[in-house]
């Protein structure tokens, strides 16, 4: 044919995108999904043994309110450091993006440290009995995600000094913050659950 | 343990008790040849085809769901072989060029609609028929319901009589008997693992599981024996975990009651005195309680009234007296897995032992 | 989102340049080779397969003990198998069927023809795709490991407590099983995100959802349904594990515990999970009935309605499974009228499809055999399940055969007959050979005839009031004879499963040619040759309607502008996949290997000690960020790419 083929040239297309029209973000929300359902399951079971006994914690006194509030107030605190790191990122500047991610760690490292002390004055062990066990498990599972997500970020804020910045690896600070505000986000119910549910109830 | 709700009415026996002497043994329990043919019957009853069939009812439970489960039948062969006809009609036709058409895909459009909605209102259909089905299938209509509890073990089933007078309270191992014709309420519960107590020609199964009490209610129409069996994976030996109810008239089924509540009967000969003996001092007394002598350990099956039942090992076995050596001597080889370790005797002892048990009528 | 239109040009393409492009994308796109390369693969095509194989290996070793089972069961009072053995045989084949056969074999063949069907070049996610295969694959190995060695799970595949618990289940057993779910679950989700990313985000430009092949969309639905009822069984067997490891009391109902929490979290997966299995085979149905009907599907949004329904009442039958465990009534009631409910959008499928047969031209060929399989065997057990839905009528039945042969007759008419069928169909684009016809129709008859023989008498011994899980029955029941007859059924289906093995491996070696469409099917897999070029598409089409390839115009549009000489796909909008922008994927690497090994041992480790978590975390940290750290190379070549705020920053 003299005038060639009918084409759709998208040579002119970024290599990266922020947020949903990315590819990135779909697997973040893929994940955010799968761990946000066991959280759910876990507050289901946590209700589901509440509502087989009269008595809350069963021959438990109240979990102490310190730590968990404390953490509470810095998880939430650490949205600020999380969305400037968004959204300098999303605007390619390099150095306020890093040095916003570098903020984010060291409130998650605080929470990480204040959730170890969680721990140590919880008021039951996770064999006392089924109330014991899943208040274990539920600080567990948001321990593990706050532990790994540092993890995660501390390996970003390596990358963005030695490694030559390009699109793609903005969006990864992008939906990194992401993912940050997912584990904040599944803090406040499963606080309320551990230590206002007994209080409530 | 929680239970649901706390219905016990008390003296289950819904007749005035009369004042006729205590029964004697001859009275109550049929003479041995007698009880052989009784005990072959129930297992040669299990040889037609029916025992322990849904579809073979003799109580009104199992009446009302087996002629909801014909209806569920007839319905579905009907719309089986409705779609299998459109489907093979569908490969067989010839085709035609008007197949292609806007008219012909509107039509089919509107086929596929009407098969739709005729779908819709067979599943009505079937909905109401189950509705009506389940009607007075969790709580007895019929007046004067008696209680016996049920408690599932890996691998038999403790039937508990209850009384109001606490030393009349009984237990019949692997043997529930209840009276024609009245409401009987279930109350299940585990002492292990999940259990399931089903017994087809008279109900539908309850689950026994641990930590709660769960309640249903049987009843026979016809005096006969109808054989149930475990329906919950429990283990190893759930394939043998078996039981019996025997379904009786009131007067019998009274006599019944009477006679289990009567201590183990006194040994009459030496032999059997001595099997008493050997009994008291061998390892059956950690697990098996005999009422009227120093054996009290509910750990396995109460033996006080043994003899009387129609199986032995929740209905593995016959109750003979060479069967039940086998079972004494080594139940490992008959139902592996169990909780009865093989016992060794001396010759004699053994004899004695046997004598002594199927003495225990 | 960038308008196409702005996009569009015409170009002058030589057959020079095709080639120089053929070559440059064959060495781009390449597949590793070597010991350390089969371990570095990340082609969905090339994983695709391995799941395939490996999954139908777990079948036929399911197969195999099925067949034990049988044996066992074809007399009364049988001394083949004792209780323990007995035990364990039927927990491995149910699980093994049910979570490394049924489950990954679906998932597979979305994993290898999704890519293909949607026009690109790779699945998302490439190394988790590969990281995936690899846990399921020890998973499974480690399941046969424990049968072999006479401690494989023995508390049948649905595991209940207190059963399985600490106080009647000792030894490691159920620990196995527990694990195991946790490592089949791990990969379906794994595969599930991927699945959700690539139909979402990687279609071809022109490939609106309302154009996407049936077999596409019930891929997505699939993996759905994985995302949102997988992580309900991974928490409850972890609870289960938890119980038997450190001591926790979620199920001992002495500590506050409840037996029944198990059962609701258990079917609250457990039904969703047969819909998991039983949708891609819809889908399968669907990709054979238009291609030998050489028509459309008849009634396609009713057709992705009916799927889209399935999938979200699906997770509202789960206490059907519980009816016998004296929950109230009237919520019983609401069970009874979902499970109904249900067999709506399954019949509209159904009548959809024999408005298709009906107005099309049906060319009996193999495939489609099976799919007359399919219709025959599952309506027959959509029935049977409609029956179940009833609650009187469920308390007679559950825990009999009549249950067994109703799910088998689902799950291996509803899933197994049209996944052979697609085997048949896509053997040619899978190989590059042809099955052979002939043998496929002996093979689907002794399928069929020996599938009949052997679970149809089930209904009847469940009706006698045969209860399943038994070991053996006594002899004076009346069971005998029927018993006698599934048993010889079975021995039929053993063949045919032999048959079907034969067939596949004769034809891999001596099978004809197979051209790029055998079959003159319409989706895209149809349009490469068979087997596809590990680049998938030399050019990725523009799609123009439902039919990708009975709709092409006579100068079919294609897309240009992808980088060929780095590992660049197409990356286009959710609704009408309008190209947003380009993204690359990572090279083949170790890594996700190396970490599925990480992982698969501290999953075994923790079925025997807790310290298997903190040992484990430095290994998993360590190959997580191997394989996640850009690789330096392709990096470099983005650099035109970078914003040009990167030049002042690179500091």
């Amino acid at each position: 044919m003299t005038d060639g083929r009918h084409t759709l040239d998208v040579a002119p297309l970024p290599t990266y995108a922020f947020g949903n029209r990315g590819l990135i973000w779909w697997g973040t929300v893929g994940f955010m999904v799968i761990e946000g359902s066991m959280f759910v399951i876990g507050i289901v079971v946590y209700f589901y043994l509440r509502l087989k006994v009269t008595d809350w914690p069963p021959s438990l006194p109240n979990p102490d309110l310190r730590y968990g509030t404390i953490n509470l107030v810095v998880v939430l605190a650490s949205i600020l450091p999380a969305v400037i790191s968004k959204r300098a990122a999303e605007k390619f500047d390099l150095p306020r993006a890093r040095f916003w991610l570098i903020v984010l760690i060291l409130f998650g490292l605080a929470a990480v440290v204040l959730r170890a002390f969680e721990y140590t004055t919880l008021n039951c062990r996770w064999d006392d009995n089924a109330y014991g066990s899943i208040v274990w498990v539920l600080l567990s599972m948001h321990t593990i995600h706050v532990a790994t997500d540092v993890v995660d970020s501390i390996v970003l804020a390596v990358l963005t000094v030695t490694y030559p910045m390009t699109g793609p690896r903005f969006v990864d600070v992008s939906e990194n913050s992401l993912y940050w505000f997912f584990i904040v986000a599944w803090w406040i119910p499963i606080y309320l659950t551990i230590y206002f549910m007994p209080r409530w109830l | 343990m929680r239970e649901a709700d706390d219905r016990d009415s008390g003296s289950w026996i819904p007749a005035a008790k009369t004042s006729s002497p205590a029964p004697t043994l001859t009275s109550v329990v049929p003479t041995r040849p007698v009880r052989v043919v009784i005990t072959a019957a129930a297992f040669a009853a299990t040889a037609c085809s029916g025992n322990q069939a849904g579809l073979n009812p003799h109580g009104p439970i199992a009446r009302s769901v087996a002629t909801h489960g014909w209806a569920l039948l007839a319905i579905c062969t009907v719309v089986y072989v409705v779609v299998m006809v459109a489907f093979i009609i569908a490969l067989g036709r010839r085709r035609q060029d008007a197949d292609d058409s806007p008219e012909t895909s509107a039509r089919l459009t509107r086929n596929v609609s009407i098969a739709t909605a005729l779908t819709v209102i067979t599943l009505i259909g079937i909905a109401a028929s189950s509705v009506v089905a389940g009607r007075g299938m969790y709580s007895p209509s019929g007046a004067g319901a008696i209680t016996v509890d049920v408690v599932g073990h890996q691998w038999w089933w403790d039937f508990q009589y209850h009384d109001i007078t606490p030393s009349d309270v009984f237990t019949s191992p692997n043997e529930l008997h209840i009276p024609v014709g009245v409401p009987v309420v279930i109350k299940a519960m585990s002492s292990d693992v999940i259990h399931s107590f089903w017994v087809p020609n008279l109900m539908g199964k309850r689950d026994l599981i641990p930590g709660m009490v769960t309640n249903t209610w049987i009843q026979a129409d016809e005096p006969g024996v109808y054989r149930g069996q475990c329906a919950e994976f429990c283990g190893h030996q759930h394939a043998h975990m078996a039981l019996n109810v025997v379904a009786e008239p009131m007067d019998k089924f009274q006599a019944w009651i009477r006679h289990q509540r009567q201590p183990a009967l006194e040994p009459v000969t030496d032999q059997e005195r001595h099997g008493r003996d050997v009994f008291m001092q061998s390892p059956c007394v950690t697990c098996h309680a005999i009422r009227g002598t120093d054996a009290g350990s509910h750990v396995g099956p109460e033996l006080t009234h043994v003899a009387s039942r129609l199986t032995l090992a929740a209905g593995t076995l016959p109750n003979a007296r060479g069967h039940l050596a086998g079972w004494i001597s080594n139940s490992q080889s008959i139902k592996p897995g169990n909780r009865m370790p093989p016992n060794s005797f001396a010759p004699t002892d053994f004899q004695a032992l046997l004598a002594y048990v199927r003495s225990l009528r | 989102m960038t308008d196409a239109m702005a996009l569009e040009r015409r170009q002058m393409i030589t057959s020079a340049d095709q080639e120089r492009l053929r070559r440059q994308l064959a060495d781009t796109w390449y597949v590793p080779r070597g010991i350390i390369g089969w371990f570095s693969v990340a082609d969905h095509k090339t994983i695709g397969r391995r799941y395939i194989i490996t999954a139908f290996c777990f079948f036929v070793f399911a197969g195999v003990l099925a067949a034990l089972m049988r044996l066992q069961l074809a007399v009364p009072n049988n001394h083949f198998l004792g209780p323990d053995l007995y035990n364990q045989i039927f927990t491995v084949h149910g699980t093994m069927m049910m979570f490394l056969f049924a489950v990954p074999v679906m998932e597979a063949m979305g994993v290898y023809l999704v890519p293909l069907m949607i026009g690109t070049r790779n699945i998302a996610f490439p190394r988790l795709n590969a990281f995936s295969y690899y846990v399921y694959l020890f998973g499974g190995v480690m399941l046969v490991v424990t049968m072999l060695m006479n401690t494989a799970p023995d508390v049948g595949w649905f595991s209940y407590v207190p059963l399985a618990g600490p106080d009647y289940s000792p030894g490691k057993r159920a620990d196995f099983w527990a694990q195991l779910i946790t490592f089949t679950e791990v990969s379906a989700l794994a595969v599930s995100v991927e699945l959700v990313a690539t139909i979402f985000k990687t279609r071809a430009p022109g490939m609106s959802l309302n154009r996407m092949p049936l077999f596409v969309w019930a891929m997505l639905i699939t993996a759905f349904m994985v995302i949102f009822a997988m992580p309900t069984i991974v928490t409850c067997s972890s609870f289960l594990l938890l119980d038997r490891l450190v001591g926790t009391h979620f199920y001992n109902p002495a500590e506050g515990g409840d037996a029944l929490l198990w059962q609701h979290l258990f079917w609250f997966f457990g039904h969703p999970e047969v819909y998991i299995i039983f949708v891609p085979a819809l889908g399968i149905v669907s990709s054979i009935i238009a291609a030998f009907t050489w028509r459309p599907i008849f009634g396609y949004p009713a057709m992705v309605m009916s799927l889209v329904a399935t999938g979200f009442i699906g997770f509202g039958l789960w206490v059907h499974h519980m009816f016998a465990t004296g929950l109230p009534a009237l919520g019983l009631e609401y069970f009874t009228a979902a499970s109904i409910v249900i067999a709506i959008p399954t019949g509209i499928q159904i009548f959809c499809w024999i408005a298709s047969l009906w107005r099309g031209r049906p060319r009996f060929h193999t495939p489609l055999w099976f799919v007359l399989g399919f219709f025959a065997i599952f309506v027959l057990g959509g029935l049977s399940g409609v029956t179940l839905a009833s609650v009187p009528f469920d308390l007679q039945v559950h825990d009999t055969y009549y249950v067994v042969a109703h799910f088998h007759y689902v799950l291996l008419g509803g899933s197994v007959f049209p996944l052979i069928g697609g085997i048949y169909f896509w053997f040619p684009k899978f190989t590059g050979r042809m099955m052979d016809d002939g043998l496929g129709k002996w093979n689907f008859w002794l399928l069929f005839i020996g599938f009949n023989i052997t679970f149809f008498p089930m209904h009847i011994l469940g009706l006698e009031g045969m209860p399943r899980r038994v070991y053996t029955y006594p002899d004076n029941m009346g069971w005998n004879t029927l018993n006698l007859v599934a048993s010889a059924g079975a021995v039929l289906l053993v063949l045919g499963g032999a048959l079907f093995v034969y067939n596949v491996v004769r034809s891999y070696r001596w099978g004809l040619a197979a051209s790029e469409n055998p079959w003159g099917a319409e989706t895209l897999e149809w349009s490469v040759s068979s087997p596809p070029p590990t680049y998938n598409f030399l050019h990725v089409p523009v799609v123009e309607g439902r039919c990708a390839l009975w709709d092409r115009s006579a100068d079919p549009p294609i897309v240009t502008g992808i980088r060929s000489d780095c590992r660049e796909v197409l990356v286009t909008d959710v609704m009408d996949a309008e190209p947003v922008h380009k993204a690359e994927y990572p090279a083949p690497s170790i890594w996700p290997f190396l970490c599925a090994v990480v992982t698969s041992a501290f999953f075994i480790g923790s079925i025997f000690t807790p310290w298997a978590l903190p040992v484990a975390i430095v290994p998993l940290a360590v190959t997580l960020i191997g394989w996640f750290w850009p690789g330096k190379k392709k990096e470099r070549r983005r650099d035109e790419d970078a914003m040009p705020v990167m030049r002042e920053v690179r500091a």
